[in-house]
């Protein structure tokens, strides 16, 4: 029975290896709700695409099973699961016109003629190309072509839509501008999306819940905001914004905060406790550049540490800068342009200050492998 | 950006001149050296390639040997008109005569005699005998001369094949190409039944053509496909094996295929051993067109593969996912969305093998037999065992002259642009 608050996908522990030695993708446990927009983000080879080509049906799982709907579907084959698809270079058929592309979905599915008329034109209308009809894929600009591929996906009217970065060819502005047209799609049709991507702010704008991948294995799966804020682990905490780490070694645990001896200067700082085993394991410190303050003559905060500065660079609203705190030469710290901010130069020690909430003690470092 | 120029006057560059003129001469620049870069192969292609067409072209309708031979005649035979039923006036035999005798002298009578005799055969050797004997003829009335000498002298036809051909030019061995003739009253008329045999060699070298280069495309398409789609090592290891035969000579190649087919060859001594054909029932698979299909096909296949191999090659292959995922089953993605996107592979592979094959001459030499040869043996014949350059050159005009409509045709149909050739 197919249910309004049943996923629309679940894995169930699949696993993926092309070659028979190494594991692509670990270990997916992965429930994508009805109606959602949920993205996959990860570095290059981390395993995004082939969740995607898993789910199409182009690559079949070494273990474990998909469902769609409720339905195991690990021999459906890809025609018959009724799956939309977006690639990155679009893959529209040059033979064919723009309409001839919209109509091919509808065609093998031996609709009649003037419903396929119709639901073209529909499709042509959603995404703003009425006229645009009777030319060839290569007459087209690329937001033009992309635009008609994510026509071409929807226009047999699937309840699920992989897009595999379909943004990847464009420039930024154009960018930009298919997010928010997409994002609208997605509203407006109630669909499914699954999307790929490996740019974090395009993850952030247009999704409910993000699925962030490293090496075959899904690190976190949050909304935007709660992976900003509350990142589980190192990777995610680097890979999600920008954020200062710093390297100690839990000294005390006192509920949900810890503190934490640093390895440089030997400074005791207080921390979030997220992600540490216990009192005497080495911990990664992650602060967000915003979070840091710069500390006048009063001020006080739950930490205040010094720091010397190395490098501004102005960016209209705010200055950035870099300075060495606790033996870190790339800490940085971003300093809103308003009244009242003291001006800084090179070379000048100043006073920084955060709260024990917003530094979150993560998984130690592994040393062998740094997040890249 | 001091002043700029009002459009009306056009642009100029810095030093006043015109835009237009400067520019012509830049380009003019780069097209002397890209001229240069080409020259040495220009003209090697022009001594090699053009001139010998362009010879092949004037020898199929070239015809010197008779105004030169019989100078006298030519020179008077248009008094006589060869539609009446009369003979020639004296003055022409007396100008036979002289004619006959400077010839027999010189040593030419025998060419022209054989030329006149592609035309009307017989009388080559009534020539070669009245040029023997005109010697002893010292005085008039040279028509009776002639006459004792051999009666066919009476006959209109021969004088009126001597007015007829008595000029520079020739249409008759592009007559006899297309298995036509001049008959009796100088007519243009279709050969006798027996003697039809170019239309029909044309009619089976383009069948033959056909089939073969059908053959090619559905052998190579699919080795074309897991080519363009295997992964690398092993689409390394299949192109070898199609490029293979390119590096064995083609000789080797057609007798290896003799040693397979012929009645004692080795087909045919497996399956009498499978027992599929008895030992009096060995299949003929050679000396007729079966051989010259089996051989040619193997031989034009990679002609074939390559080209549409570097089509599909450019084939993304998101093509065939996005038509399966739009609900497409393979059959149906493969014929509406993949075969579409390789039409500029097949036309090109297709012409190729086709152009190929129309003037294929040494296979068919081997293994053609009596049914298998094509139109290129018999001119290949024409050119060095009877001799008859002018009617080679016909059939080989000809045979140009079909390549270049089926050419054109394809352009018409696919365009020329659409064709790609690796
Ligand atoms: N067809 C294949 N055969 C063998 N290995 C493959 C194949 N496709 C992908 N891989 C390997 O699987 C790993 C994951 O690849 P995948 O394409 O899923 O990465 P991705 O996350 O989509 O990366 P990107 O952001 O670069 O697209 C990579 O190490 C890649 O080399
Ligand atoms: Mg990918």
């Amino acid at each position: 029975m197919e249910q309004a608050n049943d996923p629309i996908v679940r894995f169930d522990g699949v696993q993926k290896s092309y070659d028979g030695e190494t594991l692509v993708v670990k270990k997916l446990d992965l429930d994508i709700a009805r109606g959602e927009f949920l993205t996959m983000l990860g570095p290059s080879g981390s395993g995004k695409t082939t969740c995607l080509m898993m789910l199409a049906g182009f690559e079949p799982a070494t273990h474990g099973e998909i469902y769609l709907n409720g339905q195991p579907i690990n021999r459906v084959p890809p025609h018959k699961r009724g799956i939309g698809m977006v690639f990155q270079n679009y893959a529209l058929f040059p033979h064919m016109t723009v309409a001839e592309n919209l109509a091919f979905p509808l065609e093998v599915r031996g609709m009649d003629r003037a419903t396929i008329e119709q639901k073209v034109n529909r499709a042509l209308d959603m995404v703003r190309l009425p006229e645009f009809g009777g030319r060839r894929p290569a007459q087209l600009s690329g937001g033009q072509q992309q635009r008609v591929a994510v026509a071409r996906a929807l226009v047999f009217e699937p309840d699920l839509v992989l897009m595999d970065e379909p943004l990847g060819a464009l420039d930024k502005n154009l960018r930009e501008e298919m997010q928010y047209e997409i994002k609208h799609i997605h509203e407006r049709l109630g669909v499914s999306v699954v999307y790929v991507t490996h740019d974090q702010s395009e993850a952030l704008t247009m999704s409910n819940r993000v699925a962030v991948f490293d090496d075959g294995v899904i690190q976190q799966l949050a909304a935007p905001d709660v992976l900003y804020e509350q990142p589980r682990n190192a990777f995610v905490a680097y890979f999600i914004g920008e954020n200062n780490r710093l390297y100690g070694r839990v000294e005390a645990i006192d509920g949900d905060h810890c503190t934490v001896r640093l390895d440089d200067e030997g400074a005791s700082v207080r921390a979030l406790r997220v992600n540490v085993e216990g009192v005497g394991s080495r911990t990664t410190l992650s602060l967000r550049p915003e979070r840091v303050q710069i500390l006048g003559g009063e001020q006080a905060a739950d930490n205040v540490m010094s720091g010397r500065v190395e490098e501004l660079i102005y960016l209209g609203d705010h200055v950035r800068t870099r300075m060495t705190v606790a033996g870190n030469d790339a800490f940085i710290v971003k300093i809103p342009n308003a009244h009242g901010h003291a001006v800084l130069r090179v070379g000048d020690t100043v006073k920084l200050g955060w709260a024990a909430d917003d530094c979150r003690a993560l998984d130690p470092p592994t040393g062998e492998r740094e997040p890249v | 950006m001091a002043t700029i120029a009002p459009a009306t006057e056009g642009l100029t560059t810095a030093d006043g001149v015109s835009l237009k003129v400067s520019l012509a001469r830049a380009n003019a620049r780069s097209r002397r050296r890209a001229l240069l870069l080409v020259l040495p192969l220009l003209a090697f292609l022009t001594v090699t390639f053009v001139l010998p067409i362009l010879d092949m072209l004037y020898r199929g309708i070239e015809n010197s040997v008779v105004p030169e031979t019989f100078t006298r005649t030519t020179a008077v035979i248009g008094q006589w008109d060869p539609d009446t039923a009369e003979l020639p006036p004296e003055s022409i035999y007396e100008a036979m005569v002289g004619d006959l005798k400077e010839a027999y002298a010189s040593k030419s009578l025998g060419s022209a005699a054989r030329r006149l005799n592609y035309d009307l055969p017989g009388v080559s050797s009534l020539f070669r005998k009245s040029g023997r004997r005109a010697n002893r003829i010292e005085e008039g009335p040279y028509k009776d001369a002639l006459l004792k000498i051999d009666k066919a002298w009476g006959e209109p036809a021969i004088w009126r094949l001597l007015h007829r051909e008595s000029g520079a030019y020739t249409a008759s061995y592009f007559l006899a190409a297309v298995d036509m003739r001049y008959d009796e009253q100088g007519d243009v008329a279709p050969q006798p039944e027996y003697r039809q045999i170019y239309l029909r060699l044309f009619g089976r070298t383009l069948m033959l053509s056909v089939v073969i280069t059908v053959l090619c495309l559905l052998l190579g398409y699919p080795v074309a496909y897991l080519l363009a789609t295997l992964p690398l090592r092993t689409s390394n290891l299949l192109m070898v094996m199609v490029l293979l035969p390119f590096w064995t000579s083609l000789l080797v190649r057609t007798t290896s295929w003799i040693a397979l087919l012929q009645t004692q060859g080795v087909i045919n001594d497996l399956l009498v051993l499978v027992g599929i054909v008895s030992d009096d029932g060995r299949l003929q698979m050679m000396h007729n067109q079966v051989g010259t299909i089996v051989a040619m096909t193997h031989i034009l296949l990679p002609f074939m593969i390559l080209p549409l191999y570097s089509v599909m090659k450019t084939i993304p292959p998101s093509y065939m996912r996005a038509a399966r995922s739009l609900g497409a089953n393979p059959l149906t993605a493969f014929v509406r969305v993949y075969l579409p996107n390789t039409v500029a592979g097949i036309g090109a592979g297709s012409i190729l093998v086709f152009i190929l094959a129309i003037g294929y001459y040494i296979t068919p030499a081997l293994v053609g037999g009596q049914s298998g040869t094509l139109i290129s043996n018999f001119i290949a014949d024409h050119i060095s065992t009877t001799l008859n350059w002018g009617l080679a050159a016909a059939l080989g005009v000809l045979l140009l002259g079909i390549v270049l409509a089926l050419y054109f045709l394809y352009d018409k149909i696919v365009g020329i642009d659409n064709m790609k050739l690796g």
